[in-house]
């Protein structure tokens, strides 16, 4: 019997084999070794990659070093995306361990935001949390919440710490019972093959006529297009992922058959 | 909560019933005719029949309704023949009561109403006072008025003898019409209201009820209870005026309506004068318009007045029943229903429907809003008005049907066929005359018509109808009935002439009925239904072409007062997902009907889906390095700590755990302490893995909890901790459990084998015993068990290792476990998500008041210096103020106010006090002259709602369970469950196996006096305990005689009287009222009663007896190196077959345990209790003997 926990669990130790190759335009001393880890897919690449630099750092010299930024087959990769969106979105058809290209010059600064610190890092992922609360309970339960608190959110994600974690996160996915669910599902759409960078609407959880959505019904709403006519889903990726966590919760307690999708998307 | 009713009668008279947990009306099929009002208790409803007479509805019980008769046989003695029946002309009658005033030969004893039986002959009572008698049941006496002993002696010179009959009460689930007087009343009955059942608890089942004559004179039903069902006499009471409505509430609330619009209130309603002392009149709320109808909870008033406005009163409770002013409130209705909890439930004025009113709390009492109740009506489907209309209509309407069937086929493959079924070959659903015997409605009377639409309420219902709004849906069906030429059957014609009353009083332009104009409103209903009955044909079928989509119930009366409902229940009457949705759904939509299983099937697929995605992008890549390296975790608060030294008291410390990964990749963790002692810092620190137990301790001034290892168990001296705010406490308790579990490698629900232990908090632990637990020599010692918290609250609990458990409430609700873990506190990842439900629990608190007598002014509330408070705890030291007591702890909250507890044992005077020389003394029900002091104790409710794995089994509430023990491998599989209702009647529990451990029905099996403690052995001997004290035995119980045959009688050990009893797979042990643990001697199988009791051991409370014969108890007082603890667990060491008494006593967890079962740990020790010591044992225990004071002779402690 599959519970809540367990499908909470596969979903935070999910890792992505990786690949990290420092471009050959790059000045070195030596030649670099390419670095494997296993990067949490819900993490964010600036907090997994201390030891990236670190590697890669031994064979150059420091006048050369620039802020690191990442790239997989020609597309800089944005740090401010959970890791498991960046593979899904640009590599999920690729041969593991996903090979990502390490730059330490020419910052791409149309593509990508600057992360000079992991502060940066933090204060993007605190207003993803506050965003979807807002969506969730207007905003009163991360209201509610202490500055150690929300830390403790921040470090749990930081140092890949599950209890740590979602000792705090329950709280923001609660819900009074009898109102069935969340006000709103936080959720965003990213897609490919659209410019926009993502969709992102009101959505409640429950029909008009008291039937529980499902993301079936989401996906028919926002983006009818990724629907082709078997159902399946071309590239569809949820993020941010604590949006994701809500809509796994919703999926849970809405209990109708998903609609046919590629895990791997589903699960981003 | 239990599963409670909800009851309705419709605009055709005909009674429905909405269960709590039900989504749709149930007709009230055997109604022998139609009813005009109905008013529900929550065992029983009364009904006011079209004949104006009374119904009584009793609702089956696994418990039957029996009533004990007895009489006795007098006997003197002569030289000539002995004993015989010729008695001195001084005598008493030959067959008499106890007293010898009444005659009463066995002949005179008549069955009082033919809803009763008997339930056999008369037989000889052969127990007196706990003792078994003589065979013929004797007990001898010097002369009549004296003292009977059972034995013969020389100077015995009168004798004798109880006869006993049970009658039945077989009328149940059936409505039954009270017997009229033999003085037959004066005139028909017009409104009826019970309740009144929390005026007193004595006897039980008590319930007032009120009737209004047509006269407007008011009866009150005397002798209502549960041994006597019916009632036994209708008593007038004078009235200041005529009275057309009345309401009695739960308590001792009584209002009604005058004829002018008045209102009037009964006073005095006490528990010695359950029918009150005089009315007081209340002013209607407003002076126009008086009021029309009156309805009373427990602490609140609605009326509603003659233009249907709703008024809610003010400030009404006991002490002030008339409140203080009204308050108009939204909504129009034409009736009102308070019930339990002071609930609301009305019937709309527009629209005739059901309305609830949600938000209604004991500190909102006034509600929310009105929520009309959607749920449809059962059966019937092409008569009946509800459900049945939106399907004649689509049939009947081209345009309608097309829709219906599309939708029908298309949302659900199931309904839609059974659905499509009916619409396309309808003819022989509808009309044919194959159909009716289906069909309860068209055996009913067709006298029904006239009566029906006789009723003043009806006729008062339709005349001030909106004249805009016609009743299409009712009459819907009828244009289909024409078109088709069939010949109506009775249901139908009575929605046809339902409807052409309906329409024919709209047509008159009706004036305002009431309730007394009732032969006006006869004789007009009557009238325009032979006049309008060929005009309507062509009416109603023009109107349902123009619309048939619109449609209500028509409802006339309802009543809450038996359905338990409250703010917090979740309901399923108001969106109905198969009616009203199926129409409007869209063709695509994926939603179908969700069952838990599909809940988990669902689930299960999206974990396999992760699982195979951690499969393919993760297995071949382990060896890779995790970009995040695991370290400690530390969390920090501010805590406070009662400290060791002493003098104790708490002092601030910073409370701190760190959880780091160990070696094997097991969490573990270290708590500390740090505080500062003489300006020096130090700190206290725990191993997780060495907890044993976190043990909450909330009470109103502190968020505490207890820390235990086996050291401090010991002794007897937790680490206690204080967290700032309830929540706090809850999220360090939640984290800690969990890291502690984990350490020790514990996760999901408890194991079949799992001891489950209950405190005096009602908190429920568990606790999984190791092989070596029972093992000899060397067992595990007690104090290193580890235990955890379950979610729950219970009194005790019950198991076998099968996995059943059950557990009784505070309330004596009985529960039974549904496999799941957390719940309470244990919130998201401790808890399991399903198996976890709404837990309530009701308990009283009491507080005693204390008077001394002066020879001026007699008792006041003035003591001495000296004495105690005068207001006071049970035992006078601490101070306990009615306004100053609070709830035990934060999570009770008061459910009623204070009340004088005349349940005191010893008895209590007419004002509930008790007398007594002086204070701390035993206390006596009557006044002496040696009496200075005297006491008295008040109750007050508290309820707690919490979570946990626990279902509710309705309906008889319990004071003892048990079930079959078994070995580890047992082929049963379905197993004996007994016990014993609050009433102390026995029961055998039905259909109770692994899979569904709820069982299905109780099995009623006879005593002669109520019992107190039951339990089963493993191979089928039930031993129970009488209230007397005496033990019981039954015989011949096996699995094709559940219920055994016939209980044999066992003596109590000398003087004592035993109080619980637990028998294991041989062995038999009993705890008496001083706290003597006895071992029955001699039980073999030829001779299962066996010969004597053997006394064990003292100071104890409780005894729970394994499959293993293993010997667990609860010690009254074990001394620790530091301090006492009472209510300790205790295991008995060295029980043996050659010694099944055991040598000596193992401390466990304790201070504050109440109850403890091992029955579920079958699992046999290892054979070398030396060699698997090593092997099993786990590596905390460092010392092979056993630990703990034990003394090895039997007492089990010095205190």
């Amino acid at each position: 019997m599959a519970d809540d926990k367990d499908v909470l669990r596969d979903v935070w130790f999910g890792r992505i084999p990786t690949c990290f190759t420092l471009n050959p335009d790059e000045v070195t001393e030596r030649e670099a070794e390419p670095y494997y880890l296993l990067l949490p897919r819900v993490s964010y690449l600036p907090l997994v990659t201390d030891k990236v630099k670190k590697h890669f750092l031994k064979v150059m010299r420091t006048e050369d070093v620039e802020e690191m930024w990442f790239e997989h087959e020609g597309t800089p990769l944005k740090w401010h995306y959970p890791i498991g969106v960046l593979f899904d979105f640009h590599a999920s058809n690729t041969v593991l361990p996903w090979s990502i290209t390490v730059h330490f010059k020419n910052f791409p600064d149309v593509d990508l935001l600057h992360c000079p610190t992991n502060s940066m890092v933090e204060a993007h992922f605190m207003s993803s949390i506050k965003e979807a609360d807002a969506l969730k309970h207007k905003s009163q339960v991360v209201n509610d919440m202490q500055k150690k608190d929300h830390k403790q959110l921040w470090m749990g994600l930081q140092n890949d710490k599950f209890d740590q974690f979602w000792a705090m996160n329950r709280k923001l996915m609660e819900y009074p019972t009898e109102e069935g669910g969340f006000r709103y599902i936080p959720f965003r759409i990213y897609q490919t093959t659209n410019d926009r960078p993502f969709i992102q609407r009101l959505f409640r959880p429950v029909s008009t006529e008291g039937n529980p959505h499902t993301l079936f019904d989401l996906l028919k709403e926002m983006c009818p297009d990724a629907l082709t006519k078997d159902g399946c889903l071309q590239h569809l990726l949820c993020l941010p992922w604590t949006s994701f966590m809500s809509l796994t919760l919703n999926l849970c307690f809405s209990s109708s058959p998903p609609p046919k999708v590629e895990s791997a998307s589903l699960l981003g | 909560m239990p599963v409670s009713l909800l009851w309705a009668v419709d605009v055709h008279g005909r009674v429905y019933s909405l269960s709590s947990a039900g989504q749709q009306w149930e007709l009230g099929r055997d109604a022998p005719m139609e009813f005009k009002r109905v008013t529900a208790a929550q065992q029983c409803c009364w009904s006011l029949g079209c004949d104006s007479s009374i119904y009584l509805n009793v609702f089956a019980s696994d418990l039957p309704v029996r009533y004990k008769v007895e009489t006795y046989e007098n006997q003197r003695w002569n030289p000539v023949d002995g004993f015989s029946e010729r008695l001195l002309p001084s005598d008493r009658w030959q067959w008499s009561d106890v007293t010898g005033l009444q005659h009463q030969p066995l002949h005179s004893f008549q069955l009082p109403s033919s809803s009763w039986e008997w339930e056999g002959d008369w037989y000889v009572d052969e127990n007196f006072e706990g003792e078994p008698t003589e065979k013929e049941g004797w007990t001898y006496s010097i002369d009549f008025p004296s003292t009977y002993t059972k034995d013969k002696k020389w100077n015995s010179c009168v004798r004798r003898r109880r006869w006993i009959r049970y009658r039945r009460y077989k009328a149940m689930d059936t409505w039954a019409k009270i017997p009229s007087q033999p003085m037959s009343l004066p005139d028909p009955f017009s409104d009826i209201s019970c309740g009144g059942w929390e005026i007193s608890e004595e006897p039980g089942g008590r319930l007032s009820l009120w009737v209004v004559s047509l006269q407007g004179k008011v009866w009150f039903r005397e002798g209502i209870c549960h041994h006597n069902p019916e009632g036994s006499s209708w008593e007038e009471v004078p009235l200041p005026g005529e009275v057309v409505q009345i309401s009695c509430g739960p308590g001792d609330l009584v209002w009604a309506v005058l004829w002018e619009g008045k209102l009037i209130v009964r006073e005095g309603i006490t528990r010695d004068c359950p029918r009150g002392l005089s009315w007081a009149v209340v002013e209607c709320p407003s002076p126009e318009v008086g009021a029309i109808h009156v309805s009373v909870g427990n602490g609140v008033v609605w009326a509603v007045t003659k233009d249907n406005k709703v008024w809610f009163r003010r400030g009404v409770n006991s002490h002030n029943p008339c409140g203080s002013g009204w308050i108009s409130m939204v909504g129009e209705m034409i009736m009102i229903s308070v019930g339990l909890h002071d609930q609301v439930w009305a019937i709309g004025c527009e629209d005739r429907a059901v309305y609830f009113r949600q938000g209604v709390t004991s500190s909102e009492l006034s509600g929310k809003t009105w929520r009309a109740i959607s749920a449809p009506r059962d059966g019937e489907r092409p008569h009946s008005s509800a459900s049945s209309q939106q399907s004649a209509g689509r049939f009947f309407s081209g345009e309608v049907q097309a829709q219906s069937v599309v939708s029908d086929a298309d949302s659900d493959v199931e309904k839609g066929s059974a659905d499509g079924a009916i619409f396309t070959t309808p003819e022989p659903s509808l009309g044919s005359p194959t159909e009716p015997p289906s069909n309860p409605a068209v055996d009913a009377p067709k006298a029904r018509i006239p009566k029906v639409t006789s009723d003043s309420f009806i006729s008062e219902l339709v005349s001030d109808r909106d004249q805009g709004k016609p009743s299409k849906d009712v009459l819907s069906v009828t244009p289909a009935v024409l078109e088709e030429e069939v010949i109506p059957a009775d249901g139908e014609e009575i929605l046809l002439c339902a409807g052409e009353a309906l329409l024919s009083t709209e047509s008159r332009g009706g004036p305002q009925w009431s309730n007394v104009d009732l032969e006006e409103a006869q004789t007009g209903a009557v009238l325009d239904l032979a006049e309008t009955c060929s005009l309507s044909s062509v009416t109603t079928f023009t109107l349902t072409v123009e619309d048939g989509a619109e449609e209500h119930p028509m409802w006339a009366w309802v009543s809450g007062e038996g359905c338990s409902v409250d703010s917090s229940s979740q309901l399923n009457w108001f969106s109905s997902s198969a009616n009203t949705t199926s129409v409007t759904q869209s063709v695509q939509s994926m939603s179908l009907s969700i069952s838990p299983a599909q809940t988990a099937a669902w689930r299960r697929q999206i974990f396999e889906q992760l699982s195979e995605r951690s499969r393919r992008e993760m297995d071949d890549f382990k060896h890779y390095e995790q970009a995040i390296e695991q370290s400690v975790w530390v969390k920090k608060g501010a805590m406070q700590w009662w400290r060791d030294w002493k003098p104790h008291k708490w002092i601030d410390v910073q409370f701190a755990f760190e959880q780091f990964s160990g070696p094997d990749g097991n969490k573990d963790g270290i708590l500390f302490i740090y505080y500062n002692y003489n300006e020096e810092k130090k700190y206290l620190h725990a191993f997780i893995n060495e907890v044993t137990i976190l043990v909450p301790v909330l009470n109103d001034s502190k968020h505490t909890f207890a820390i235990y290892t086996d050291e401090r168990t010991k002794q007897r001296w937790p680490i206690r901790v204080a967290a700032a705010t309830e929540l706090e406490m809850y999220d360090w308790l939640a984290l800690l459990s969990v890291s502690c579990c984990e350490s020790r490698g514990i996760q999901g629900p408890p194991s079949k084998q799992a001891i489950w232990s209950i405190t005096c908090k009602g908190d429920i632990f568990v606790s999984e015993p190791s092989p070596a637990l029972e093992a000899v020599p060397y067992p595990t010692p007690c104090d290193q068990m580890f235990w955890r918290q379950v979610g729950g609250h219970l009194r005790m609990v019950e198991c076998n290792s099968a996995g059943i458990v059950w557990g009784i409430g505070y309330d004596h609700t009985a529960w039974v476990y549904t496999g799941g873990y957390g719940g309470g506190f244990f919130q998201g990842l401790a808890s399991s998500t399903d198996n976890i439900y709404t837990q309530t629990d009701v308990k009283s608190v009491y507080i005693y008041e204390n008077q001394r007598w002066n020879p001026v002014s007699g008792y006041t509330s003035r003591g001495l210096p000296t004495d105690r408070y005068m207001w006071s705890n049970a035992s006078g030291l601490r101070e306990c103020t009615k306004t100053g007591t609070r709830p035990p702890s934060p999570h009770w909250t008061w459910i009623s106010d204070w009340a004088v507890d005349y349940s005191v044992s010893g008895s209590t005077d007419r004002e509930g006090w008790q007398y007594a020389a002086d204070f701390p003394a035993s206390f006596h029900g009557y006044k002496t002259m040696k009496d200075f002091v005297r006491r008295r104790r008040w109750a007050r409710k508290c309820k707690l709602t919490t979570t946990g794995p626990w279902q509710e089994i309705p309906p008889i509430p319990l004071i003892d369970v048990t079930v079959l023990p078994c070995g580890a491998q047992s082929s049963v599989d379905t197993f004996p469950l007994w016990a014993i209702s609050s009433k102390g009647d026995v029961l055998c529990r039905l259909g109770v196996s692994a899979q569904t451990p709820a069982g299905s029905s109780w099995l009623h099996v006879g005593t002669d006096q109520p019992f107190k403690s039951i339990s089963i052995g493993a191979a089928g001997q039930v031993w129970a305990i009488a209230r007397d004290g005496s033990a019981f035995h039954r015989g011949s119980v096996s699995p094709q005689n559940p219920a055994g045959d016939c209980w044999y009688h066992i003596p109590s050990p000398a003087k004592q009287k035993l109080k619980q009893v637990s028998v294991g797979r041989t062995s038999i042990c009993a705890v008496d009222e001083n706290g003597n643990l006895w071992y029955r001697q001699g039980v073999t199988p030829s001779y299962p009663q066996g010969s004597s009791w053997d006394h064990v051991s003292n100071n104890v409370r409780k005894v729970s007896m394994g499959p293993l014969d293993q010997i667990w108890i609860i010690a009254d007082k074990v001394q620790g190196s530091q301090s006492l603890s009472c209510g300790t667990v205790c295991h008995r060491l060295g029980v043996q077959p050659i010694e099944p008494k055991g040598q000596q006593w193992d401390y466990g967890i304790g201070g504050g345990w109440d109850h403890i079962t091992v029955r579920g740990n079958a699992m046999e020790p290892p054979r070398i209790g030396l060699l698997s010591q090593k092997d099993t044992a786990p590596p905390t225990s460092s010392s092979p003997l056993p630990v703990g004071i034990a003394e090895p002779n039997g007492t089990a402690v010095y205190s």
